[in-house]
This record gives C-alpha cells, structure tokens and sequence, in this order.
C-alpha cells in the first residue's frame, strides 16, 4: 500500500522537524570548534592540560591550564550525585510505596516546585544560608561542599521525579504476582521494582548528572571560583561553566578563543558520560 | 466480617472433607456486588472447575480465598472463608503466609522481569529457605515437576522474559508450587496461550490433582470436563454473582440440574 498524500506531508514534515533538531547540535558543535580553534593551534592541547596556571589574558603567552576546572567539575557533579541520587530514589519509593494517598500528593507536589526554583535564586540561598553555615565549621565557606549540596538539592526532583514515574510505569500484574507469592512489601520493593526500574531510574540519573555538570550560577556563586585542584571538601573550585561565565564579558581575542576550549572541553564530559552509559547499560533481551 | 466460630455449621466430619468452605461470602467493589451470598465447598486434593459468563464473579472468587482482595480499595469481604477449618478473615490472620499456602495462577503469565532463577528463589527465600545448595535443589525441583528443566537448565540466569507464553505460564506455576502450596488457584490460566502451549499446561494442571487442591476458572468447557472432579456454575443474578448449581463433573455435563446450567452446557446461553 502506498502512502497516502497526508501521510506523506506528515512524513516530511517530521523529517524536517528531525533535521532541525540535529542540524542545530551539528552547528553548534562546529561553531564551538571555530570558535576555539585559534587557541588550541596555537597553543597546542597538551599546554590545555599541562600549564602551570590559568592566565589566559596575557595571549598565546599566557598559561592555559583547564585541569583544575575539569577537576572542580567533575568533582562537584560527583559529590552532587552522591547526594541527590540516594536521596531522589529513596523520596521516589516512599512516595509511591509508603506514603498515604494524600501525604504522596503533597510531598510530589513540592518536589515539582523544587524543580521549577530558578537556579539563580538557589544561589542566593546558598549563599546566604549554606555559605555562612560551613564557614562556621571551616572557611572560607566558598567551597565544593556548598557547590555540591546546593547541586544536589537542584537535581534531587529531576532524580525523584524520574525514578516515581520509572516506578509508576511498572505493571500491576507484577505487584500483584509478589502478592499472590507472599512477598512482603520491603522484598516487592526492593528485589522486584527497583531492579525492574533501574533503566528509567538510570536515565533519571543520566539527565540529572548532565544538567549538574552544566550548571553554572548557582556554582558560580557559592563555589568561590579559584582556581584550583581542590584537595579537599572545604576548598573553593572553579568549575569550567563559571570560568566561561565570569571571563566572558571582557575577554577579547586569544583569552575569548581560549574560553570557547572551556566549552569545548564540557561538552567533551556530557559526551564521556553518554558514552559510558551507552556502553554500560545492558541491551534489553527482546522488543 | 464475623470473626466467631460458627459450629453448628461446621460440623468435623464436614471439615474433614473440606479443604475450603465459604459461608455466605459477598465480595462489593465501590458501591456494587460482584458476589453475594455464596456457599461452596472444595474437597481437598481435587480439581474443582468454576465456569459462568464474563463478569459473573469467578475472578473475585478467587481472591477472597487468597486475600488478593485486601490490595483492591473499596473492595470488600464479608462473610466466612475456611481453609482446614481456620477462617483466613480473622484479626491478625498471617496474610503473607496464607498467600504462600494458597498459590495463584492469572491469566496472563506474569513472571518477574528479572532471571529465570531468580523468579524461583526470591519468594523461597522471602519464605524461610536461604541456604544456597536447597534453593538450588528446590529451583531444580519445581522445574520439573512443570517439566521446564530441560528447556531451561543452559539459561537459567537469562530472563524470564525471553520464554514463550506458555513456557512463562509454566514458570509461574513451578515458583508458586516451589512454596509448597496447598491449594493452588487459577484464573483462566490458558486462554492467553496458543493451542500447543495451552494443552501442555491443561495437561499439567490435571498433574496435580491429589497433591493440591485445585480450582480453576475456565471458559473451555471441555477443559472443564477433561480435568475437574467437580465443576461449578456461577451467573450474574440481580446485579450480582451467584453459584447456580454445583456438581461432580459428568453429572454437571451429562444431568445439569438448573435450567441456566441446562442452557449453558448446551451452548444456548453464556
Ligand atoms: N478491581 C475492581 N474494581 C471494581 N470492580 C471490579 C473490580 N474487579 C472486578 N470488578 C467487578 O466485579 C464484577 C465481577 O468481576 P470478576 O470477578 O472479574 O468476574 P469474572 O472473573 O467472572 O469475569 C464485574 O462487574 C467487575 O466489573
Ligand atoms: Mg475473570
């Protein structure tokens, strides 16, 4: 049977949809690669990785070190994750398992608020709350631990929201097998949903960890922005979305060229992270 | 629910006989009877066929007699059910421990999306058996006893959910009889499955007869009359589902004694 002509119109006008989509990420990686180009040819990347210091603005001269960015990204999506993904999933099975109805109601309706606080306002929370708090244990306060806290906290609904809807989509008839076995709800929960979960509580967790290595003013004001790698949890970081952010507005030239390696260089960490999920994530036996 | 004993009902002789008995049990959801007023006796270690048009209540039959009911809201129970005597609705009755003497079958194969193994050991394990060498031995076991061990044993640790309809059916069977069931209950437990498949669980079915007390759902009438020692009519009467007549199963088939039974071996009605 051939295509009809709506169907047809329909067809081509998904593909172009399609194309658009795909055609803007192509463009914008290409754009950052232009973009970066003088600096890493002139430069070279081992300097990127290699420099004893971040002092672009003095030209091809200067000191290009992006390490401890790197660093201080890595390590504060990290922490952050090891925070916000116990605390998301466990939020997510109680709120789906334990909870009563109305208690479930609410507790999912402030996790979707959580979710819609714009980042610059939990900057400032951090800033005036949380800074102050740690600065108390150890200063200066400014600090990975406030940077991942405060992360943790703007990823935690993505985690909890994700993995409730993972957990939700499970069919009923399984629920009602463990039942039918004598499955106390601790076991059903535990050996049965969350394993028959973890693909959608995975994907969760992808989109979660991607939006914390992206995220940039909330970090950007409670991190401290110094540049280096820290050695421990109390240490201010820079991380490399903040460097491109508080540079930007009055590099020029070389410095700009070499902030765009920045972009380049997050881009190359949310790449590693798909790929690694790609190629963890176990194929589904069938379908 | 009446949590009282009621002995001029039950007399020890009945009790003998009777692996489950219900007294007046009504099942309602939400404002409407599914079930209402019914008696019926199930002799142990044999195969009981319930039949009667969709919506007549056999479904909520079933889950009264392994609580299945408590996890439906606004469904409710009233009304005796025994097992060996016992009622199963009085306060603090052990519901987990019930449910691993009453097995239940459904109608779509509903194994876990976890190995095929695992679908075995993770309710014997839930019931008492952790050492390593029995859930081995008891997997083993169940496995043949449904006669799935030579299809299984090279992939026992892949999914359960790459095993054909009635292979998945089959499995079911195997991890509720691997908990040592008394009675096992099925609903309708081959119409989801090809022809082949389906007579390789009927056949299986009728296996286990005198080990376990059976009751069946079915709409296969001649399913009803290969396998069931005794079959029983249910029919949606004023709203609500009622047991109409009741019999050992050439009787049921060959001298019906209700006219609704009547027309409906005859394939007049239902
Ligand atoms: N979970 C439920 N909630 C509300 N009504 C139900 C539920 N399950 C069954 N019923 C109703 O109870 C009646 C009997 O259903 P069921 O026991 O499934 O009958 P059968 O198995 O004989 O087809 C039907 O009218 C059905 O709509
Ligand atoms: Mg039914």
């Amino acid at each position: 049977m051939s295509p009809s002509r709506g169907d047809r119109w329909l067809a081509g006008a998904l593909g172009l949809a399609a194309a658009l989509a795909g055609g803007a990420i192509v463009l914008i990686l290409a754009f950052l690669v232009i973009e970066a180009w003088p600096a890493l040819r002139q430069v070279g990347l081992s300097r990127f990785l290699g420099d004893s210091g971040w002092l672009p603005a003095a030209g091809p001269d200067g000191n290009f070190n992006l390490v401890p960015m790197l660093a201080g990204t890595v390590a504060v999506t990290a922490g952050a994750m090891l925070l916000a993904v116990p605390a998301g999933v466990i939020s997510a099975i109680f709120c789906r398992y334990y909870a009563p109805l109305g208690v479930s109601h609410i507790y999912r309706r402030l996790i979707e608020v959580l979710a819609g606080i714009p980042s610059v306002v939990y900057g400032f929370w951090g800033l005036v709350v949380l800074v102050p708090w740690i600065t108390r244990f150890r200063p200066p306060g400014q600090s990975l631990l406030a940077g991942a806290l405060i992360l943790a906290l703007m990823v935690l609904p993505t985690v909890a929201l994700l993995a409730e809807s993972a957990l939700r989509s499970l069919p009923r008839s399984y629920f009602e097998g463990a039942a039918a076995l004598g499955l106390g709800r601790f076991t059903t929960v535990r050996s049965l949903a969350l394993p028959a979960a973890a693909p959608g509580i995975g994907a969760g967790c992808v989109l979660a960890t991607a939006r914390a290595l992206g995220e940039t003013m909330a970090v950007l004001m409670v991190c401290g922005n110094v540049v280096q790698v820290p050695t421990s949890f109390f240490d201010p970081i820079r991380t490399l979305t903040a460097n491109i952010a508080l540079e930007m507005a009055y590099a020029t030239q070389f410095h700009r060229s070499a902030l765009f390696v920045s972009g380049l260089a997050l881009m190359g960490l949310v790449g590693l992270l798909i790929s690694a999920v790609e190629r963890l994530s176990p194929k589904p036996a069938y379908e | 629910m009446s949590a009282s004993p009621r002995e001029t009902l039950d007399s020890p002789q009945k009790l003998q006989d009777a692996c489950i008995s219900t007294e007046g049990l009504s099942v309602s959801y939400a404002k409407s009877y599914a079930l209402r007023d019914l008696h019926l006796e199930i002799p142990r270690g044999s195969i009981t066929a319930l039949v009667g048009p969709s919506g007549c209540g056999k479904s909520s039959f079933l889950k009264t007699l392994n609580r299945l009911t408590d996890l439906i809201t606004g469904c409710r129970v009233t009304g005796s059910v025994r097992l060996d005597g016992e009622d199963i609705y009085q306060s603090g009755f052990d519901v987990l421990s019930l449910r691993r003497r009453v097995g239940m079958i459904f109608q779509k194969p509903n194994p876990f999306p976890l190995s095929i193994r695992r679908n075995l050991t993770l309710p014997l394990e839930e019931h008492g058996t952790q050492d390593s060498a029995a859930l081995a031995a008891k997997t083993e076991a169940a496995l043949r006893d449904v006669g799935l061990w030579d299809e299984v044993k090279d992939r026992l640790d892949s999914s359960a959910m790459i095993l054909s309809g009635g292979q998945q059916q089959r499995l079911c069977i195997a991890r509720a009889l691997a908990l040592g069931p008394e009675v096992v209950l099925l609903d309708e437990p081959c119409s989801a499955l090809d022809p082949l498949s389906s007579a390789v669980v009927e056949d299986l079915i009728a296996s286990l007869r005198e080990s376990y007390t059976v009751i069946i759902v079915t709409h296969n009438l001649s399913q009803a009359r290969r396998i069931a020692d005794q079959t029983a009519l249910f029919w949606l009467e004023n709203g609500a589902g009622t047991l109409i007549e009741t019999a050992p199963t050439e009787q049921f088939f060959s001298q019906p004694q209700h006219r609704l039974t009547k027309e409906y071996v005859s394939g007049a009605r239902g």
